[in-house]
Parts: structure tokens; C-alpha cells; sequence
């Protein structure tokens, strides 16, 4: 009896242990990631949901946030070469593609896509323009709920001139959508992407 | 009681050591080292990893990472870097401190690898690496009018002929350079040929995504052009289904694009009607047009995605014009030359390309086309009326001529994917020329069954140090002769973003049908060609500059008799920059070009500077995109000095220079704006645009009457050439459109 309950107990918590382990180092990983003050801190955040990435083998989870980390390097370094930037981005983004496409690593799509846009307007738009246009397109047939594909497209827009179809009364009614759908928005978990409602407010705001 | 309370105690225990287990594993232990490539370069930002668990660190800037693990005994160290071959390294964690030093060797890709790039510009989107202009480029070069040639004659190496179409590369005449759409030549390429007037090319900038002007040391899979190959790539699925116009006084146009909603397909279609009747009537031209020019065009397309992640494209475009204008005649000027030409123009191109798998690649082109002119070129007195002096060479003037020319071809590449990404690539062409010519009553028939082989590989070595090797067997049952070309380049990274090439090739070229009709007793002309460039690139400036020697043999002589005793050599350095940094939103790029040749060819007493070569060519173009008012504003500056002209006469056995001199320099100022807008539910684009705005006197040669008394200048029909036009279209998602900087 002694026995039995020792070993279903064990059993019991070594696959709570198991999931801690994942849950805690995502946990460990989003808490850097929250607390990063330089490129360096948002580099290692990225290297560190790499490493998840690389261990559990069938997380999308931490490739989109190394992904997600890493493009972000590109933005806070002005002098980043933003096409070097989204190669690294996109290998990790499509390891997370590998295992599963959904509306959150399309956005992810669109965002580098962007980037890459960014370093070559003119030149680039047709290309990339469509690429990120494409991207938020797919996202939406998959989840239109999710309020993060509305904030995108909104920043996409209010920096489109008003003769074509863009300018800031355009985008204030995506971030409108953006807000209120942030309001209701339940992640999966707590380790899947919550992030953007500042970011809908304050450009909402900008909007007025 | 005792019983339960030891029961409770070692719950208590389990339970702790559960949660302790996997903390009390034991300390943890600090791994250190380094990270380098194998040329010994710090490697910042590399992952390090002990493989399977989260414990990790990165490299810094000096190379260096440390981390601590709890993981012990046997475990396998990781390190990886983007662009860098994983290295996995074995080791024995116990209590002491552990240092590795990884040497990761770089992985060759076709990202980091350099591109042969010696002798061709690349434009288009293709390869980011190479790329110095984009199809976009072609629509706002100010005073191009949209036309790829004009735009190509900004970059180095080109002239600034004005005269007659094509395009003069580096001491070539104009039919020394060819077209090529999706591997397959184009037999006519520009509108039909007016005397002194340079015609436009026949094919609109945008069903190209790609555009390489290679300027020499070309690939073995184009032949036949001495000087030059521009390589088209059409464009593949468009992004949506649109509908389009396009309004100006001297064109009206209609089109219509359609993709598949699954995106795998489309079809489209184009007419456009030009008349510049209206156009002549405002702006005054030299010579008297009695038949307006009137041109029709009209496209079609088809195109769809295989299965295998292939493609086949189909792409005809049919043309007709015509014009008749008259110009005092130089022997006598109480006459005039009157020229009429009605010409029509039929091109298909079908081509499939497809991955077979295994590495396999295959391209298939099949094309026809076919292209009739009819020219009447007539002496008339002050009435207009056709009239015969008695003077021969007055009325060697009085002809017609009919010809119509038609290339039936196919052509074939397989592409193998070597080791890496080396690539061997081979295949084969065949081409059937069908030149039929009636000059007055006279007939002429040229049949040609020209094959090719041809084979090259590109061959990395290293990511810093690539090759491309590769020979071309050409026979032609014209002339009844055959040859083999060998080409060979090589590039070498320098550094980041810079690299070397060098190039060396041979081409061969039969001669043009105009001599071809006199007698087929004739070889090949060929150009042997010797390149060497450096290229400086980041993202957003190119700096290039490129040294070249070519070595003409074999070129076609008129005089005394019809062979291939024509010699000479050509030589020059160029400059090319451009930049879309320094100043910002402001694109600008200027070109050099120094070109010293020779040539003894055609009536030629000796070797001479042919009248198509200036010493010294530049170009300056600047283009700016003003976001607030949704204008761009385009300039183009463009100067040669003069060229050379002759009065070749005949003199006994031979002929002598009776005059030469130099042309005036040549300057041109071009313009244009493109305003972007919406018109009802169209997305709108206003073009207006203006060539040689200082209104500078261009003279691009001279014409001798037959005794030499009289020499008058070429220049063009008009000073300036203005245009202003709407292009509208429906159905384009505009908010992809023109995004702009801010971004």
C-alpha cells in the first residue's frame, strides 16, 4: 500500500515537475523579457526562448517569442541591419510554423515583413507591402477575434497617406476594434501573447 | 499513533524531496569560453546551450559567454549561430569549472555568398545583394518616358545615341546587344527603325520583375551579341485582379488583369492606340510628317502555377504602325526624300519552368515571332509627286522594300543543385530564322537553322570565393560555320558588402542580315572580353567600378570586298554610385564612363572611332518622393562628349576620309513628377514629364551629300518631347500602395 502511494505519487509529481519545467522557464523567459533595458537584455531574452525552443521540440510557443524577441532587436537598434535582423526572425518564426500556424504567428509575418519594408520604401512596398498584407489577410481567416491583427494593420495604415486609403481616421477605427477586442481578449494560457493593448491605447489616442 | 505520525513524516519527507529534487541535483556548475569563426573573427550573439535542457548563455562582443547549469555528467554542448554550421562539443560536467572555445565555420548559403557579378548590373528584386535598379526605377527616371532602354543608358557603359535605337555598349554598335525575355531572344525588340529617329523599345516596363544588364562576360546560356545582353525576367502571378486606363493626347489605353481566387492563376490583356497627330500639331517637328504616326498594341497573358511549385507563363504582344515623313533632300533641296513605313509585329513567348526533384531544375521557352515591314522610299519634287532625276545617286533613293523576318525557337536548362549550392546548369536551343526581303523587284531569301549547347556551373568554394565556368557550342547552316566560346568569372569577398570579380569570355555573332543578303560567305565576328570590378554594396548604396578590355575580331568589312577582315579593341574604365542614404528621401545615382576604342569595319579605310563611341559619358539621376503632397519628383542629367563623324568617299580602290570632326558635347536635362492620387474609385497616377529642358542643341552626327559640298546636321525631330497623362487604376488594394517612409 506504502509502496504504491509512494510510487503513483511519484509518478504524479514527476509529471508535475515535467510541467513546471516548461511553464516556469516560459514564466522565467517572459519576466526577462518584461524587465529588458538594452539590445544586449532583448537578445538574450530571445537566445533564452531559443533554448526552450530547441529542448522541448514541440512548443511553438518559445520560437515565437525568441522570434518575437529578436525582432524587436531590430527596432531598438537604430543602427541594426534590419534585413539581418528578419532573416534571424523568420528562421525562428518558421520553426514555430512548423509546428503550428495561427493567427499569432501570422501577425508575426506581417510585423517582420515590415521591417524589412522599412529599410527601402520605394523600392520595397510591392514586394513586402504585400507580403505583411497577405499575412494579416491569412491571420484574420484563422482567428478574427484576435485583437493584436487590428492593431497592426491600424499602424500599417496611419502611416499610409490619406489618398491611398490610409491616413489616422482610418486607422482610429482599427484601433477602436483593437481596444475593445483587447478588452474581452482571454489568452490560452498565461504564457500565450498578450501584449499590444498599451500600445492600441496610446496609438488610439494618437489618433484623435 | 507513533505508526501514523512516522506515515505523516516521510509524506512530509517524499513530498520535499520531490519539490527539492530538482534543485538539491547539486551546485551548479559555471561553463565558460569563446566563440570565433574559423578565421578566427569574434562571433557575437552565437547561442550556447547544453543540449536538451534550458541552460544557456550568448557570446558577447568579444566572443565570450558563461553560464551556469545544473545538468551533470556526460552532456553534449551546443553552440549555433545564424549563417554558421552548428558545433556540437562533448563534455563531462562534474564540479569544476568548464571552458570551450567553439570555431564555427561559416555555412554557405546563397544569402552570404558572393554573386559573379562582373560586367552586369542586376535590377529587380531577385537578389537583394546585387540589385542597383528596380522596375520601379524605370518609371520614375526623369525624361525615360517609361521606356527600360532610356533608363539603361543611365547606368555606365552605355552610349547616349540618339539617332537610331539600341543599345551601344562599350564600342559595340546597336546590334551587338540583344534582348532576352525568360531566356529567349527577341528578334525585334524596338518600335520599327526610322532614319535618324531612335524608335522606343516594344515592351512595357511592368510585366518585368527582373532586368539584368550585363555589359559583358555574360553567361554561356545567351550567344549571338558581341557587346551586351539585357536579360528580362517577366513577371510571375500578379498580387490582385485589376482593371486599368491610361489617358494622354497622344495615347488611349485599356487593360485587363485577372487573378484566380486561389491566386494560382491569371490572365490579362492590354490595347493601346497612339496617334501623335494632335501631339505635332502643338509641338512643331523638323520633318513633314504626310502620314501621322499611328501605332496600335495590343498584349495577352496567361499564367499559372504547376503543381510541383512551377510555372508556365504565356505572353504575346502585337503591334502595328505607321508614319510617313519627308525631309529636304540633301543632293538637290528643290527635292525631298519621302519615307513611308508600315510595320507589324506579332511576339509569343511561352515558358515553363519546374522543379523535376533531386535537385532538378528544368526552364523551357518556346517562342515565335514575326515582323513585317513595309518601306517606300521615294524622290518628290515640291508637289510631292515621285519623280527620277537621271542622277543614280539621287534616285538609288526611289525604292521599296518589303521584308518580313520570323524566329521560331526553343530552348532548354536543366539545373542540377551540386553540393552546397553549387549549381551545374546545361541545355540546348534551336532557332529558326526566316528572313525574306524584296528590294524592289529583287527577292531574297535567308534561312537559317542556327542550334546551340551550352553548359556552365556555378561554383562555390567558399562563401567568400565563387566561380562560374562554362562554354557555349553554336553552328548556324546560314553561314555553314560553327564555334565554341569559353567564359569563366570569378569573385572574391573582400570584406562585408565588397567583393572583386574578374571576367573572361569570348562571343561570337554572324553578321547582319543587311550583308548577309549580299553573300552568306562570311564567319563570325567575335569579341574576346577581359573585366575586372570591385563592388562596394550595403543596403542602401552601391559603389562600383569596373575595368574592361575587348578585342574585336572577325568584324564584317563592305569594302573592298564582303568578308570578315575587321578588326579593333576597346577599352575603358566606369564608375557607378548609388545613393539612398546620405540624404534622406532623396534616391540619386551617377554614372562614368570612359570608353577609348577603335575599329576598322564596313567602308572603314582603317581603324577609326566609330561614330557610335564618345570618350567621356555621365549621367546624373535624382529622384525625390515628396510624402506630403504625394508627388515624386524625377531629374535626369545626362552628358557625352562629341562623337566623331565621317565623309567616307570613294576614292579609286578605296575610300578615304574626304571630312571628319567631332559632334558638339551632348546635354540633356530630363524631368518628370508622377502625382499619386484618386479619382473617383480609381487609384490615379498624373505623369507629366519633359526631355532636354534647357532646350540644348543636340547634334548626334552628320549627313554628306554625294559630292561633300554639303554636310547638314542629325538632330532629333524635335528639340523637346513633353508628355502629360493619367493612368488609372481599379481594383488595386490601395493601402499597399506607395507606403511611405514613415513606416
Amino acid at each position: 500500500m506504502k509502496q504504491i502511494i509512494i510510487i503513483l505519487s511519484m509518478l504524479f509529481a514527476g509529471q508535475l515537475v515535467a510541467q513546471t519545467k516548461y511553464e516556469t522557464g516560459m514564466q522565467k523567459g517572459l519576466e526577462q523579457f518584461a524587465a529588458v533595458k538594452s539590445v544586449e537584455d532583448m537578445a538574450a531574452a530571445s537566445a533564452f526562448f531559443e533554448r526552450i525552443a530547441d529542448a522541448e521540440k514541440d512548443k511553438w510557443l518559445p520560437y515565437y517569442y525568441a522570434a518575437y524577441a529578436n525582432h524587436l532587436t531590430g527596432w531598438m537598434n537604430p543602427k541594426a541591419d534590419k534585413d539581418k535582423v528578419a532573416e534571424k526572425s523568420k528562421d525562428l518564426l518558421s520553426k514555430a510554423e512548423a509546428l503550428e500556424r495561427n493567427a499569432e504567428t501570422y501577425c508575426m509575418r506581417q510585423m517582420i515583413a515590415i521591417q524589412q519594408m522599412t529599410v527601402d520604401p520605394m523600392s520595397r512596398w510591392q514586394t513586402y507591402g504585400t507580403e505583411a498584407g497577405n499575412a494579416l489577410a491569412e491571420a484574420r481567416k484563422i482567428d478574427a477575434a484576435n485583437p493584436r491583427i487590428y492593431l497592426l494593420d491600424g499602424q500599417t495604415l496611419m502611416n499610409t497617406p490619406e489618398a491611398f486609403g490610409g491616413g489616422k481616421a482610418v486607422a482610429k477605427k482599427l484601433f477602436e476594434k483593437a481596444v475593445e477586442l483587447f478588452g474581452s481578449f482571454k489568452p490560452a494560457s498565461p504564457i500565450h501573447p498578450t501584449w499590444g493593448k498599451d500600445q492600441a491605447t496610446q496609438l488610439l489616442a494618437a489618433c484623435q | 499513533m507513533f505508526a501514523l505520525s512516522k506515515q505523516r513524516a516521510m509524506k512530509k519527507s517524499i513530498i520535499a524531496l520531490l519539490i527539492l529534487v530538482p534543485f538539491l541535483a547539486g551546485a551548479q556548475v559555471k561553463i565558460t569560453g569563446s566563440v570565433k569563426d574559423h578565421k578566427g573573427r569574434i562571433l557575437a550573439g552565437a547561442n550556447i546551450v547544453v543540449k536538451g535542457s534550458y541552460d544557456g548563455g550568448v557570446s558577447d562582443s568579444t566572443g565570450h559567454f558563461s553560464f551556469k547549469t545544473y545538468e551533470k555528467g556526460k552532456q553534449v554542448v551546443v553552440a549555433t549561430n545564424m549563417g554558421n554550421k552548428t558545433v556540437e562539443q562533448e563534455v563531462t560536467i562534474d564540479t569544476t569549472i568548464i571552458s570551450i572555445d567553439f570555431v564555427l565555420k561559416e555555412e554557405i548559403s546563397e544569402l552570404k555568398a558572393v554573386t559573379v557579378t562582373a560586367g552586369s548590373f542586376e535590377a529587380g528584386d531577385k537578389k537583394k545583394a546585387a540589385t542597383v535598379l528596380s522596375s520601379l526605377d524605370v518609371y520614375t527616371t526623369g525624361g525615360a518616358n517609361a521606356d527600360i532602354s532610356a533608363v539603361v543608358k543611365t547606368l555606365p557603359g552605355a552610349q547616349q545615341v540618339g539617332e537610331q535605337e539600341g543599345l551601344f555598349v562599350r564600342g559595340g554598335a546597336g546590334y551587338e546587344a540583344k534582348q532576352f525575355i525568360d531566356g529567349t531572344l527577341v528578334n525585334n525588340p524596338f518600335l520599327a527603325s526610322v532614319p535618324d529617329i531612335a524608335s522606343r523599345g516594344r515592351f512595357a516596363p511592368a510585366l518585368f520583375k527582373g532586368t539584368i544588364f550585363s555589359t559583358g562576360g555574360y553567361s554561356a546560356l545567351y550567344g549571338q551579341a558581341l557587346s551586351s545582353a539585357l536579360i528580362m525576367e517577366s513577371i510571375d502571378i500578379p498580387d490582385r485582379s485589376e482593371v486599368s486606363a491610361s489617358i494622354s493626347a497622344l495615347l488611349l489605353g485599356a487593360g485587363l488583369q485577372k487573378v484566380a481566387k486561389d491566386k494560382k492563376s491569371s490572365w490579362g490583356g492590354n490595347y493601346g492606340y497612339t496617334n501623335l497627330a494632335a501631339y505635332f500639331g502643338i509641338v512643331k517637328q523638323q520633318p513633314e510628317y504626310f502620314r501621322m504616326p499611328d501605332f496600335h498594341t495590343a498584349d495577352l497573358n496567361f499564367r499559372t502555377k504547376t503543381k510541383t511549385g512551377g510555372m508556365v507563363k504565356y505572353y504575346s504582344t502585337f503591334g502595328s504602325s505607321d508614319l510617313g515623313l519627308r525631309r529636304a533632300n540633301i543632293d538637290d533641296p528643290t527635292l525631298k526624300n519621302a519615307f513611308g513605313l508600315n510595320n507589324l509585329n506579332w511576339y509569343h513567348n511561352l515558358s515553363w519552368r519546374d522543379n523535376l526533384g533531386n535537385g532538378w531544375k528544368m526552364n523551357l521557352g518556346l517562342g515565335y515571332s514575326i515582323d513585317v515591314n513595309k518601306i517606300d522610299q521615294q524622290i518628290q519634287n515640291q508637289q510631292n509627286q515621285k519623280v527620277t532625276t537621271g542622277q543614280p545617286w539621287i534616285d538609288n533613293s526611289n525604292f521599296n522594300i518589303n521584308t518580313r523576318s520570323d524566329l521560331s525557337q526553343v530552348k532548354a536548362v536543366f539545373d542540377k543543385r551540386l553540393s552546397g549550392i553549387s549549381v551545374i546548369r546545361f541545355g540546348g536551343e534551336y532557332m529558326y530564322f526566316y528572313n525574306r526581303s524584296t528590294f524592289n523587284n529583287f527577292k531574297a531569301l535567308l534561312p537559317d537553322h542556327f542550334k546551340a549547347l551550352f553548359s556552365e556551373a556555378d561554383l562555390y568554394i567558399t562563401n567568400d570565393l565563387a566561380a562560374k565556368v562554362g562554354a557555349r557550342f553554336e553552328h548556324s547552316s546560314l553561314i555553314n560555320k560553327a564555334n565554341i566560346a569559353p567564359r569563366l568569372s570569378l569573385a572574391y569577398k573582400t570584406g562585408k558588402g565588397a567583393q572583386m570579380s574578374v571576367a573572361y569570355g569570348e562571343f561570337y555573332q554572324k553578321p547582319e542580315n543587311t550583308y548577309l543578303y549580299s553573300t552568306t560567305n562570311f564567319g563570325y565576328s567575335k569579341a574576346t572580353h577581359y573585366i575586372a570590378n570591385y563592388i562596394k554594396n550595403t543596403t542602401l548604396q552601391t559603389f562600383r567600378i569596373e575595368a574592361f578590355y575587348k578585342k574585336y575580331d572577325g568584324l564584317v568589312k563592305t569594302y573592298p570586298v564582303m568578308n570578315n577582315a575587321g578588326a579593333g579593341d576597346a577599352k575603358g574604365i566606369e564608375l557607378f554610385w548609388r545613393d539612398k542614404k546620405t540624404f534622406k528621401g532623396l534616391d540619386y545615382w551617377v554614372s562614368y564612363s570612359y570608353l577609348d576604342t577603335k575599329r576598322d569595319f564596313l567602308n572603314y579605310p582603317k581603324e577609326l572611332q566609330p561614330t557610335f563611341a564618345a570618350n567621356h559619358t555621365a549621367s546624373f539621376v535624382m529622384k525625390r518622393f515628396i510624402s506630403k503632397i504625394n508627388t515624386g519628383f524625377n531629374f535626369t542629367y545626362s552628358y557625352a562628349t562629341g562623337r566623331p563623324y565621317y565623309n567616307l568617299q570613294q576614292s579609286g580602290a578605296q575610300f578615304i576620309i574626304a571630312d571628319q570632326g567631332k559632334t558638339m558635347d551632348y546635354h540633356n536635362l530630363g524631368f518628370s513628377f508622377n502625382y499619386l492620387t484618386s479619382l473617383g474609385k480609381a487609384y490615379a497616377v498624373i505623369v507629366g514629364s519633359v526631355t532636354n529642358v534647357l532646350n540644348s542643341k543636340q547634334v548626334f552626327g552628320y549627313n554628306y551629300s554625294y559630292n561633300g559640298a554639303r554636310k547638314e546636321a542629325i538632330t532629333p525631330p524635335a528639340p523637346q518631347f513633353f508628355f502629360l497623362g493619367v493612368f488609372l487604376s481599379w481594383g488595386v488594394d490601395r493601402r499597399q500602395d506607395a507606403i511611405n517612409n514613415n513606416l
